[in-house]
């Protein structure tokens, strides 16, 4: 079993650690594996609190495409670690939802084994009032892992100023024929969208919910089952309207 | 119709309209020229109920109501329009999603039931056409990837869509070609009748060419320092904004 972590450890610097210590140890990591070949799409709700660790092992060619939303009333840390072997295929969109003084961590550490792998990882965290919203990103590049195409895009929307917003990429590349887009951003909702709305008849509050669904939308983008994908959406829409 | 005595303005800390009046009547075509800073589009956004443009002095009546006192949407349900000057774009929202939830919200404010959707979409085939929007750009983002004119041509697409009474169009003609020029002019001209009005921010003639006003003004300093008729118009684009009185 493994130590209580400490908020020195990187990867744990934004947890809530008394929580974190009335969970440990979590439950052994959930296995999502996809044999050499093969093609798989699976959607992961988290609505309850807890320490949720996911392992994902990608085969020679395999592909997979995750979607994840967590919101939840209590801490919520998702953490993912995917090993891609060559070929392989991985395309993550992970959106957390944060309300009250709720902190939820999305970590990722995305592992390119071996050559001409390709990830993908749109993440959107929608924080409102006092929560803490945190995405930790590692990407690691195997020596002999030429050819890896990896991008991430991490954005946050920071509703009221007093949430906080932490999105931390990490690349660790030891190949020299790579491909590695990243980028993050924190930002707030456009004033100048939200008058336009305003403006055409739509109250504030409703205006707010749109470009927030529009916001959280990017990441479901590369679900390619469409139901799944509305249901992910109306999921969303119920969180910004019990809000509003 | 719309009823703007003495009013004062500030954005930021600065005041931009400085005792301001003008009224306009239902079923009456004004226009506003007047040099670039003069306050032009900061009256428009305090008559569509801007956040950070605050009104010191003066009032605001749209229809015996005071403007001043009602949220943006409801400004819009009452019918009042703003066509911006600088239309915004929205990623993620289509221009289509964008309208019905325009036209319900403001259905719904007013006590109307929601438009259905083949109603919508009929209505949205017969205003696109005229104005050369296609299917493929109104399921794009709001204003997304769109050129200066079809900004512009989308602008007037909203007011044709939305059906207001009074049409507040800020240089919605800046950046059109010759053809939407006249086509947005034509679609104007539809929008005139007897229980409407229009308020036209231009800088140019071409479009009073198109659009005939009852009266135009000049706004300088933020105050209307003259007003006329159509003639007004002609003699500015001759003689231009030198040796008003300010
Ligand atoms: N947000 C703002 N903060 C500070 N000053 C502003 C702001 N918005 C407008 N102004 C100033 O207010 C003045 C009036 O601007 P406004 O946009 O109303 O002019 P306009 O008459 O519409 O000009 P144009 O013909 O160029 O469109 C300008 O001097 C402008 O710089
Ligand atoms: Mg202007």
């Amino acid at each position: 079993m493994s130590a209580l972590p400490t908020r020195k450890d990187e990867a744990w610097r934004y947890s809530d650690m008394a929580a974190v210590a009335a969970l440990w140890p979590p439950q052994p990591a959930r296995l999502i594996s996809v044999p050499a070949g093969e093609a798989r799409a699976d959607v992961l709700r988290v609505t309850e609190g807890g320490i949720h660790d996911l392992r994902v092992e990608l085969g020679a060619g395999a592909r997979l495409n995750l979607a994840l939303l967590v919101q939840s009333a209590s801490y919520a840390r998702v953490a993912l670690v995917a090993h891609l072997k060559a070929g392989a295929s991985l395309d993550f969109g992970g959106v957390l939802l944060g309300a009250g003084a709720v902190v939820q961590e999305i970590v990722t550490d995305i592992r390119h084994d071996e050559p001409d792998a390709e990830s993908r990882q749109r993440v959107r965290v929608v924080i409102d009032e006092r929560a803490v919203g945190t995405y930790l990103g590692r990407i690691a590049v195997a020596r002999d892992a030429q050819r890896t195409d990896a991008a991430q895009s991490a954005r946050a929307l920071v509703l009221k100023r007093t949430a906080t917003a932490n999105l931390k990429p990490e690349l660790e590349i030891y190949a020299d024929d790579v491909k590695c887009a990243h980028g993050c951003t924190v930002g707030e909702l456009d004033k100048a969208g939200l008058f336009y709305l305003q403006s055409r008849g739509v109250p504030r509050p409703e205006a707010e919910a749109l470009l927030t669904r529009a916001f959280v939308a990017d990441a479901f983008a590369g679900l390619e089952d469409a139901a799944a994908r509305e249901a992910l959406e109306a999921e969303t829409a119920r969180w910004l309207e019990a809000r509003a | 119709m719309l009823e703007i005595t003495n009013l004062h303005a500030t954005v930021g800390e600065r005041e931009i309209l400085k005792g301001l009046t003008l009224s306009v009547k239902a079923g009456e075509v004004h226009a506003i020229m007047g040099p670039n800073g003069a306050g032009k589009s900061t009256l428009a956004h305090v008559l569509a109920g801007r956040e950070g443009y605050e009104v010191t002095k003066g009032s605001a009546h749209f229809e015996g109501r005071d403007l001043l006192d009602m949220e943006p949407h409801e400004r819009a349900a009452a019918g009042l329009f703003l066509g911006f000057q600088y239309p915004v774009e929205i990623p993620g929202v289509s221009n289509l999603l964008f309208l019905r939830t325009a036209m319900n919200a403001q259905r719904k404010l007013r006590g109307e039931a929601e438009i259905s959707g083949a109603e919508f979409m009929k209505k949205v085939k017969a205003e696109s056409a005229t104005l050369g929007l296609d299917m493929d750009m109104l399921k794009r983002g709001v204003n997304v990837g769109f050129s200066g004119g079809e900004k512009k041509r989308n602008e007037a697409f909203q007011l044709g869509m939305l059906e207001p009474k009074f049409a507040l169009l800020d240089e919605t003609d800046s950046g059109l070609d010759i053809d939407a020029l006249r086509i947005v002019s034509e679609g104007i001209n539809r929008f005139r009748s007897a229980e409407r009005a229009v308020l036209l921010i231009t800088h140019y003639q071409r479009l009073l060419d198109h659009v005939r006003p009852d009266v135009v003004h000049v706004l300088a300093k933020g105050r209307i320092v003259e007003s006329g008729g159509p003639e007004l118009a002609l003699r500015l684009e001759a003689q231009g904004y030198e040796g008003l009185a300010a």
